[in-house]
């Protein structure tokens, strides 16, 4: 019975291009997995540049990731794992058909995103004012050659950076999810966009787990 | 059969007229066709950008365009060829068209997707043509640093864009066939019962997949580095320009398996057909395939030979590249072990395999010759690479591209290709081509350079030579745009079935309709069995 | 008509890669005949007789798989095995070969003798003597490439490359730039000229007397007031250079690096990359203020004040008399 209902109401969606919605579904989340796929090297080629040059410029990275704040860096990555769970408490909620359950969890896990936005803005908004962002205003204190620490904030900015326009593409799609939700269109037959939806956000937040010790923790223990 | 009654009969092609139709269409066929429109207008411009750098080598001395114009052209000829025609061509064209039905689908897995992703290489397209209007890039389609972040002064960010965007479009293919066929395959159509060619698409896309991304954020980096003037490659900086090498050509070098791998599968089909057997070691073919796509992304470093990088990497690179030789040969034995006792015809499609065959054997035994370090050193960076890279890319992925097009041309247009006019065709690219490129082998080992405007007196025999053959070429391959124009209002009306093929393609009308199957065939034969076809009285070639 | 097909042979390297060249032509001839052959004997004699004829399906041959990988495989590796020993060869330049230093920009390539000669776009070498090339560029990517030798190398800003080939054969050779620089790459060529030792001593005394390269490093060294800190007893507040070129030196960090060129134009460019155990960072950087040929003088300034055979026995010494009779160090003749 609860399976007659699950494929009526995922075949209610069912594109034409599929003869189930069990291969709708499947087809849907291996698309997913594949996309994070073509995430992770796209990441994967800044992880490189940066692997490499850290190898080349050990101290100067270490001096430069120091003066970057770790605290507020660890509270970001508090406020992102705590999206990720809240997250799953939203695909829990559709897997069990509780609307008003889904939209509250997508709703927390929306202010947590944008917290952690926020609070990146003030970072950049720190380093502006400290004349770290590189480019023809660039000095960072106490060094002969600023090549290698504008390396390390190159680096920094375009990862943070990029890292944080998948946050916000992230946003918009949980906002779409939230338009949805509210309005009912996900059951426990048919949750499949909040299950993706789901594989995203937490992909962005691995990376961000990744991102955190690389740029802000080098050589902590020296200061 | 009565014209009008099959031109009455619904199909893909006239389910539905007006731009909007085509434009928003989510059928994967119609999609193909949109495809095949879009790589074709820019064949013929990196076709135009090189039949003037092949007039102004005529002479020694450059008088028929500045040196700044020359060096435009050359880029621009391998942006357009290799982004804009030859990536997309063979996977977003004939791909498109028939992996679906090749594996009982009604569709790919994400149609919208589909359309995105022509939407993706119209745009970066644009961007490159921009580019090319306002006064062109000349960086060379490799834009290594710091020459392309500092010291040109064209249009780099443009092109760089448009190759950024046009990547995205690579990649959603690649994820669109991957998922497609993992699980829209139709009951009984196991993995080893799929067509040579699904298999070749499906490695291809598992390179697109991983591969692009990498090239995407180096082109970040590169514009990063451009717009804002930061030093990432910048070695005044502390940056490496070498970096820039490693991270470009860990895509680059796997882009050019994306090329030949779906020309191989084409490769499958018409030998197969044509000799009227499978394909002999149908399970070697199918894994040589996957070999490539894996091994092909771990030889990158085969381009930076005397880019200053260690001598103990470029062994490493040597030996693998030797390695990604194997699985490529063994495809050309296979293929050739096919048509032992084989029942062979030698219509248009098969003219172009064996063309393919010839001439792709010659550009991959020249490939062993460049994977020797030692041999590396002196030809690098000279026209023997030059012929090397055409003959794989243009006699080997063009001949496939050409033979796969008059080879399904009757099931995606219900029209035959005049039989004479495309034989005809065939046989002077196959001339104009040898002609145009063998030279260069001589030229590269004489110690021609690549990119050069202006060259010493000897070298211009040869040069002539190759613009002999360049203007043959040019000939052979604008027969085919008319003859094929001319076919879709005057050509034989064709059959479901015209060459006696298996495959689920042709067990459909031409041209097939909108939703491919009224029902999911259920599959029972094993790939190429060709008693399933033979023996009805089917007209062949 | 000039028609040249094959290249000249001018170097010790030539003869190498040309017979590799033969060898692989001839596995190439010998496969491309052989499936250009059953291609042609297979469309021919299988060829189709009737419409409805259905050829028996042969499937595969397990034994036919591995032998047409294994052994195309073991042609390979004689490839691989053959072009990696000349590479090496090519990396590992004898140890008294005659120095010329090289910076590449565009368009031109600035060559400069050890004895002082500079000289644009050309490059006079005596037959029969190693001669080792250090290179760099100030600009873009550009790359050595003399055909006749058989020899290349890129030439990158920011870091020293090499390369090294003996003439076995006087005459004039193309030089040509290979690593595209821009619009005049294609004029960026030049010739090599090999020459007879006599000869080649005789242009060597030829000409303006320019100054050693380590004269003029180290009347650099004086303009730039480098002896401030790196007094000759090692009593400033930074270490002493003499002896130090090709010795290994301790980093703060723990780390031993051997200094060499790379380390010695690292340390004028960007001193603070890596600091000797037990100074301290304060060696301001000379970027802009030293170009890449005052560089290459420096180090061959401090290279002098290592011991001779350090720095390769045989190499010319910084000062020589402008003296046609003078005696010529005894030259290898190959």
């Amino acid at each position: 019975m609860a399976e007659q209902a699950h494929a009526h109401a995922e075949s209610l969606a069912l594109r034409e291009q599929f003869n189930t919605a069990e291969q709708q579904k499947e087809s849907s989340t291996f698309g997913m997995w594949v996309f994070l796929v073509t995430e992770v090297m796209f990441f994967g080629g800044l992880f490189l540049a940066y692997t490499i040059y850290r190898n080349t410029y050990p101290t100067v990275f270490g001096m430069a990731s120091t003066s970057l704040n770790a605290v507020i860096g660890a509270l970001n990555t508090a406020v992102l794992l705590c999206s990720s769970f809240t997250m799953v408490l939203a695909v829990r909620a559709s897997q069990l058909g509780k609307r008003k359950a889904i939209v509250i969890f997508l709703i927390l896990t929306l202010l947590l995103g944008m917290v952690f936005l926020g609070v990146k803005a003030y970072e950049w908004n720190e380093k502006f004012v400290e004349h770290h962002i590189p480019g023809a205003h660039f000095h960072f204190e106490g060094m002969a050659e600023q090549g290698p620490a504008q390396l390390f904030f190159t680096l920094y900015f375009v990862m943070t950076g990029l890292h944080a326009l998948h946050m916000v593409v992230g946003v918009g799609i949980l906002s779409w999810l939230l338009y949805h939700a509210a309005r009912g269109r996900f059951t426990a037959e048919y949750m499949t966009p909040v299950d993706i939806a789901g594989l995203y956000w937490h992909f962005v937040d691995i990376i961000w787990i990744f991102l955190f010790p690389l740029l802000y923790l080098i050589d902590r223990h020296m200061k | 059969m009565n014209t009008a009654a099959i031109e009455q009969r619904e199909n893909y092609l006239n389910a539905g007229y007006g731009l909007k139709s085509w434009l928003l269409t989510k059928d994967h066929k119609r999609i193909a066709i949109l495809y095949l429109i879009t790589v074709t207008i820019f064949f013929f411009i990196g076709g135009i950008f090189a039949s003037l750098i092949r007039i102004e080598l005529l002479t020694p001395q450059g008088d028929l365009v500045s040196s700044e114009t020359y060096n435009k052209l050359f880029t621009m000829h391998g942006i357009a060829m290799i982004f804009f025609f030859l990536i997309p061509s063979i996977p977003a064209t004939l791909g498109n068209f028939f992996l679906p039905m090749m594996i009982g689908a009604r569709d790919l897995a994400f149609p919208r997707v589909n359309l995105l992703s022509w939407y993706l290489l119209v745009i970066g397209g644009a961007f490159a043509l921009f580019a090319m209007l306002a006064g062109g890039v000349d960086t060379g389609w490799t834009f290594y640093t710091p020459y392309s972040t500092t010291y040109s002064n064209t249009w780099v960010i443009a092109t760089a864009l448009g190759i950024f965007v046009s990547g995205f479009s690579s990649i959603l293919t690649g994820l669109n066939f991957i998922v497609t066929v993992h699980r829209m395959r139709a009951p009984g159509m196991t993995w080893f019962r799929m067509p040579l060619f699904v298999w070749a698409n499906y490695a291809t896309a598992v390179i697109q997949v991983l591969g692009t991304p990498v090239v995407a954020v180096t082109i970040v980096l590169l514009f990063c580095e451009r717009a804002f003037h930061i030093g990432i490659f910048d070695p005044a900086l502390g940056g490496d320009p070498v970096l820039f090498q490693h991270m470009f050509w860990f895509y680059s070098h796997p882009a050019v398996y994306i090329m030949v791998l779906p020309a191989m599968g084409v490769i499958s089909e018409i030998i197969s057909v044509f000799s009227r057997k499978p394909i002999f070691g149908y399970h070697f073919v199918a894994f040589s395939s996957m070999a490539i796509a894996v091994i092909g992304f771990l030889v990158w470093g085969h381009h930076l030979f005397v880019s200053t990088q260690s001598v103990y990497a470029g062994l490493v690179f040597s030996f693998l590249s030797y390695f990604v030789a194997i699985p490529s040969a063994v495809k050309v034995f296979n293929w050739t072990a096919t048509l032992y006792k084989g029942s062979i015809s030698f219509a248009t499609p098969m003219l172009y395999a064996f063309g393919f065959i010839g001439l792709f054997t010659i550009g991959g035994l020249t490939g062993l010759f460049v994977a020797s370090l030692g041999f590396d050193v002196h030809v690098t960076d000279t026209y023997f690479v030059v012929a090397h890279f055409h003959y794989v890319m243009v006699g080997g992925t063009i001949m496939a591209f050409l033979g796969g097009l008059h080879y399904w041309w009757p099931k995606m247009t219900g029209r035959m290709y005049p039989e004479n006019w495309a034989k005809l065709s065939a046989a002077i690219i196959f001339v104009g081509f040898n002609l145009t490129f063998f030279p260069q082998f001589i030229l590269g080992y004489l110690g021609m350079p690549r990119r050069y405007h202006v060259y010493p007196d000897e070298f211009q025999v040869l040069h002539v030579l190759s613009t002999a053959g360049a203007s043959i070429l040019a000939i052979g391959y604008l027969f085919p745009m008319f003859y094929f124009m001319w076919s879709l209002r005057y050509g034989e009306v064709a059959s479901a079935n015209p060459w006696g093929a298996t495959g689920l393609e042709w067990a459909m009308p031409s041209p097939p309709p909108v939703h491919n199957f009224d029902e999911i065939p259920v599959v029972t034969h094993e790939a190429y069995d060709y008693s399933t076809v033979v023996g009805e009285g089917v007209e062949v070639g | 008509m000039k028609l040249p097909l094959f290249p000249e042979s001018a170097s010790n390297f030539a003869p190498d890669v040309d017979h590799l060249l033969y060898y692989l032509v001839a596995v190439s001839v010998f496969f491309t005949v052989v499936i250009f052959a059953a291609i042609f004997y297979f469309a021919i004699r299988y060829r189709r007789r009737s419409e409805n004829e259905l050829p028996e399906p042969i499937h595969a041959s397990l034994a036919l798989e591995i032998a047409w990988s294994v052994i195309p495989f073991g042609l390979t590796m004689i490839m691989f095995g053959w072009g990696a020993n000349i590479f090496f060869k090519e990396s590992r330049p004898p140890q008294n070969a005659m120095q010329v230093y090289v910076v590449a920009k565009q368009w031109m390539w600035k060559l400069q003798h050890m004895e002082g000669q500079r000289e644009i776009n050309e490059l006079h070498i005596p037959v029969g003597r190693p001669v080792k090339l250090t290179m760099t560029s100030e600009d873009a990517i550009h790359s050595f490439f003399v055909p006749a030798f058989r020899t290349k190398q890129d030439v990158v800003p920011g870091r020293y490359s090499t390369t090294w080939f003996t003439a076995t054969k006087p005459g004039k050779y193309h030089l040509f730039c290979a690593e595209y620089c821009g619009t005049k790459h294609s004029g960026m060529t030049g010739w090599i000229y090999a020459m007879e030792p006599q000869d080649y001593q005789a242009w060597l005394s030829g000409g303006r007397a320019f100054g050693s390269l380590a004269e003029n490093g180290e009347k650099l060294f004086q303009d730039l007031a480098c002896g401030n800190c790196h007094k000759v007893d090692g009593s400033g507040r930074c270490p002493s250079l003499a002896g130090l070129f090709g010795r290994s030196v301790q980093l703060a960090d723990g780390r031993y690096v051997t200094a060499d060129e790379a380390y010695l134009r690292e340390s004028i460019l960007q001193p603070n990359a890596k600091i000797v155990a037990g100074y301290q960072p304060l060696m301001p950087t000379f970027q802009g203020l030293v170009t890449e040929e005052g560089v290459l003088q420096l180090i061959e300034y401090i290279k002098s004040l290592s011991p001779q055979p350090a720095a390769g026995a045989g190499t010319t010494p910084a000062e020589i008399n402008v003296n046609p009779g003078a005696a010529t160090p005894a030259l290898s003749n190959r």
